[in-house]
């Protein structure tokens, strides 16, 4: 729609000709690069430089906690997207516009301050350190870093959603006798699971890439706070043959990624069509 | 079961959608709500369900005043002019809905909604979703999921307004039929005063949020209480008059009378005067002396009337006239003759004086 | 028959009189008309119980407290703690930090520049033409959004690291790439890649060619139809997707830190240069150029929302005539922020 064929408009050639060069350059070049080094390992070599205990360790942290934050994201997410779209209330714009902060600021300075925050000094250290809640380098601090970063996935997939629900759906519910809750569980839920899971997929695959906060954050502990990227790092920053055990990590990283963008996008063609 | 609405009274803003509007639909008959947009027909129809809580009034089943009762416990059956199908649900999942609500056993469900689905000859669109029906089919459906539970009372908004000219047709005809069937108090609000006539029972015409005049389809056209409804039910030809001894005289000079009944207009008052196209017959030859002079601007044989139009210069008047194919043949008239219209009818709406 | 296209041609003028008199009122005119239903909001079978609602909005004001707004406070807390004057000296007395500032403002805007070229390049090639592999072209647009900023840069190495693919071939020439600003400018050009893109694509389909077909039939040439026609079109979407890839350049850090060597006075930007003063324990340093990057998003933020409120696709009256759908979002604002 809206489309039209080749030579009608000018700048076909000239625009085609340059996305293509440049998507190239900078994105197939690299990526490229990486996956023919990979390639050029042999099946063993490649197995063992991908499958140590070290690096197991690290993609069980890395997907487990993306996953995690993801679900928390999600349920966030609607909560309060739901809260955005369906309630006035003083304040709404600025929430509205502060789910965007997670976007806008800076990874490192999430990391950096969140690190602090729940730190035995921090301000919410204090009160949760002395309860055994140890939420800096630790785990649980990944998680919660985590959820900043991919709620605002979720809120924005959402949102959109709710406020083109029809409303009149729920006024036949409810002159069908259906309870509030009753309506919310058979009528709305059920249009909202695609966007929801669209954007539990989408945190997921942001969680999964992420480094810049958690290194703040995690200690980097191998075997027990160690992400894959940072393993990633620390494998290239020990230079040598350690090169290529980086580059298998990082491929397989970067097969999980793509992976998870083909499912991105039938999930939102999905959740259009719904 | 009767419905009826006391003073009803709803702002939205400082816009008015009901004034002080009272009505009563008796029990098993089919009412429609007649008038333009904005007129606040279906505002009316969405406090009657409970859909929105009148400023003040009362609304009454039967003999219950439910004016503040949620629409979860009216038992109404309502039917959106969108359909409202639930989009996720299959239509067997819809129409089962009201039931499921209400923790009717699943075997009963079954029946029932197989029971219903082949009353409207849907049964082996039970498995698909709303979204593969067409849109009269997704209108059956939206009927009987509100039916399943067995209503009261059934409401309908503009049942047929977004279908195409022809399933309309069909569909207007088979709601009669269904109505007839089951005789559930039903009340409908339309603009197209043809559905109105053709459906129900009794027609409620509103405008500006109050009722202007309210009978059977007969009463209402024929006899229209006021200029508003006269314009609103068809076409019709305003002509000005001035009253004089008591007859309605065109224009201000002119000796054309108008076969209406003036009493209440002071001598020389100027008036409307109301006259529907088929209440004007076209002559080649100045019959009596009461006739306009005029001639064809316009003429469209095409269709079960023929339409002309009439310039009648000595008023400044356009006129519609309708004629019977037969007469038209008869007289074999063309665009640009002379011609002599005769008025048979007319209607004026004079003031009330009981203000 | 007649009577009721008069009926129609009466109906319509009585819509034109609702739609004045709505405007008076400031109701939708829609919903006057009894076209479209009130909005949601304020209807009873549409709104949740007073309490709910209650509990519901605290919750989210919790949720939205601890896990945004206590952390955005707590930075300039820390970054202000020994005063504004320790804050100054942080911020400005370091060179170090001085010149992070400066390369960061510096590898930002080379950046967004490079993607805003190739963002209209690809919005007018996906969005105006029809071609084989079209939807292949748009999926590896967003192929940056997905890859870890940590593998990027990790490919970057490989490209042109001493073992890597260019690498050595350049040293002959004498270009050196890693651990140099290009490098840091080419990672950061690769992460934000899609920002503009992916935000002019939807706007310009959502716009149509027939304003640039009307150009073109007026003899218009492709330049003129571009700067005369398309972009005053696309200003507002253009300007969003700058904002968004200007953020996400200014705060890059997994992919630039890999290929920069981190360098201090040489390879650090802003984010890595808060690692570094992270690192050497000098916390309050390293708050304080927090600080001016949360300053930043906040900037972020409001233009942000400036452009959205100027953006706003009021959808035009005469296109709601006929189809009685619901008004679809605008397609602009639901994709893109998410893209972030």
């Amino acid at each position: 729609m809206g489309r039209i064929s080749p030579k009608v408009l000018p700048g076909y050639g000239l625009s085609l000709g340059f996305t293509l060069v440049y998507v190239s350059v900078l994105v197939l070049l690299p990526l490229g690069a990486c996956v023919a080094t990979a390639v050029g390992m042999d099946w063993a070599e490649f197995v063992a430089a991908v499958w140590t205990p070290r690096a197991r360790a690290a993609y069980a942290l890395s997907f487990g906690a993306s996953l995690i934050a993801a679900s928390i994201s999600t349920i966030i997410g609607l909560l309060i997207a739901w809260v955005l779209v369906r309630y006035q209330f003083p304040g709404r714009r600025l929430l509205d516009s502060l789910v965007d902060l997670p976007f806008a600021l800076p990874t490192a300075v999430a990391g950096l301050v969140f690190s602090h925050l729940y730190s035995a000094e921090g301000w919410l250290g204090q009160f949760l350190v002395p309860l055994g809640i140890e939420a800096a380098y630790s785990r649980l601090a990944i998680v919660i870093v985590l959820v900043f970063i991919g709620f605002p996935f979720v809120v924005r997939t959402v949102q959109p959603v709710i406020q083109s629900l029809d409303a009149e759906e729920e006024e036949a519910a409810a002159l069908l006798g259906a309870t509030r809750w009753q309506t919310f569980r058979y009528v709305l839920l059920p249009a909202l699971v695609p966007s929801l899971i669209t954007g539990f997929a989408l945190a997921v695959a942001r969680g999964l890439g992420e480094y810049g906060s958690i290194v703040f954050v995690s200690g980097n502990m191998p075997y027990k706070t160690e992400i894959a990227p940072f393993l990633i790092v620390s494998r290239l920053e020990e230079g040598g043959g350690r090169v290529v055990e980086a580059t298998a990590i990082a491929t397989v990283l970067l097969a999980a990624s793509l992976s998870l963008l083909v499912v991105i996008n039938r999930l939102e063609a999905w959740s259009r069509k719904g | 079961m009767s419905i009826s609405v006391v003073n009803l009274t709803k702002r939205f803003g400082r816009f008015v959608a009901l004034n002080n509007v009272s009505l009563v639909c008796p029990t098993g008959q089919l009412v429609a709500l007649l008038g333009p947009s904005g007129s606040g027909k279906t505002t009316l129809l969405r406090i009657i369900a409970g859909l929105e809580v009148p400023d003040s009034g009362a609304v009454y089943y039967h003999d219950d005043e439910i004016t503040q009762r949620s629409a979860r416990d009216r038992n109404v059956g309502f039917v959106f002019q969108h359909y409202a199908l639930f989009r996720h649900m299959t239509v067997y999942d819809n129409v089962a809905f009201g039931l499921r609500v209400r923790k009717v056993p699943e075997r009963q469900i079954r029946e029932r909604v197989m029971e219903l689905l082949r009353l409207v000859r849907l049964e082996e669109k039970a498995y698909h979703y709303p979204s593969e029906l067409s849109g009269g089919q997704k209108q059956r459906i939206a009927l009987i999921r509100a039916l399943a539970p067995d209503p009261k009372v059934l409401l309908l908004d503009e049942p047929f307004g977004a279908l195409d000219a022809k399933v309309r047709a069909e569909l207007r005809q088979w709601l009669r039929r269904f109505h007839d069937e089951f005789h559930v108090t039903s009340i409908f609000v339309t603009h197209d005063q043809e559905e109105a006539f053709e459906v129900a029972d009794r027609v409620v015409v509103m405008n500006h949020g109050q009722i202007e005049q309210e009978g059977t389809p007969l009463e209402v056209f024929e006899h229209p209480a006021t200029a508003f409804v006269m314009d609103f039910l068809g076409n019709v030809n305003k002509l000005p008059v001035r009253v004089e001894g008591g007859r309605a005289l065109l224009g201000e000079t002119g000796t054309v009378e108008v076969p209406a009944k003036v009493f209440g207009t002071a001598e020389n008052g100027r008036i409307d005067a109301y006259i529907r196209p088929h209440e004007l017959d076209i002559a080649r030859t100045p019959d009596s002396s009461n006739c306009l002079t005029g001639k064809i601007v316009h003429l469209n044989p095409a269709g079960s009337v023929v339409k002309v139009r009439v310039l009648a210069e000595d008023f400044g008047l356009m006129l519609n006239v309708d004629l019977t194919p037969e007469r038209y043949r008869t007289l074999g008239l063309k665009p640009g003759e002379t011609v002599f219209v005769t008025p048979k009818a007319a209607k004026v709406f004079e003031p009330d004086y009981s203000i | 028959m007649a009577d009721a296209l008069s009926g129609q041609n009466s109906q319509r003028v009585v819509e034109h009189v609702q739609i004045a008199r709505s405007r008076e009122l400031g109701i939708d005119p829609l919903v006057l008309s009894g076209k479209r239903p009130l909005s949601t909001m304020g209807r009873r079978y549409t709104q949740d119980p007073l309490w709910l609602r209650i509990v519901l909005i605290s919750l989210a004001a919790i949720v939205m407290g601890v896990l945004v707004v206590i952390p955005v406070i707590n930075v300039f807390y820390e970054a202000l703690r020994d005063g504004i004057v320790a804050y100054g000296r942080a911020i400005v007395g370091d060179p170090e930090t001085r010149y992070s500032i400066v390369l960061t403002l510096t590898v930002a805007p080379l950046a967004v520049l490079c993607n805003v070229i190739f963002g209209i390049a690809a919005a007018w090639a996906v969005a105006r033409f029809r071609f084989p592999g079209r939807t292949l072209v748009v999926t590896l647009i967003d192929v940056p959004l997905s890859v870890s900023p940590v593998v990027a840069g990790l490919a970057f190495v490989l490209l042109f690291g001493m073992q890597g693919f260019l690498g050595p071939w350049l040293r002959k020439q004498g270009i050196d790439i890693l651990f140099t600003v290009p490098a840091l400018i080419l990672a950061t050009t690769f992460v934000t890649l899609p920002y503009v893109a992916r935000e002019l694509i939807p706007v310009m389909e959502a716009i149509g060619p027939d304003e640039e077909l009307a150009a073109l039939s007026l003899g218009a040439s492709g330049w003129q139809i571009f700067w005369r026609v398309t972009l005053p079109n696309i200003k507002w979407g253009l300007l969003y997707g700058i904002i968004l890839c200007n953020a996400r350049a200014m705060g890059e850090f997994g992919a630039v830190s890999v290929v920069s060597g981190r360098i201090p006075g040489e390879t650090t930007t802003m984010p890595l240069q808060v690692e570094v003063l992270f690192q050497d324990f000098n916390s309050p340093a390293a708050f304080a150029l927090a600080s001016v990057l949360t300053l930043l998003a906040g900037v972020t933020l409001v233009l942000k929302g400036w452009v959205e409120r100027h953006h706003a696709v009021t959808p035009h009256l005469t296109d709601q005539e006929g189809t009685d759908e619901q008004t679809q979002p605008t397609p602009k604002m639901s994709g893109s922020t998410v893209t972030v």
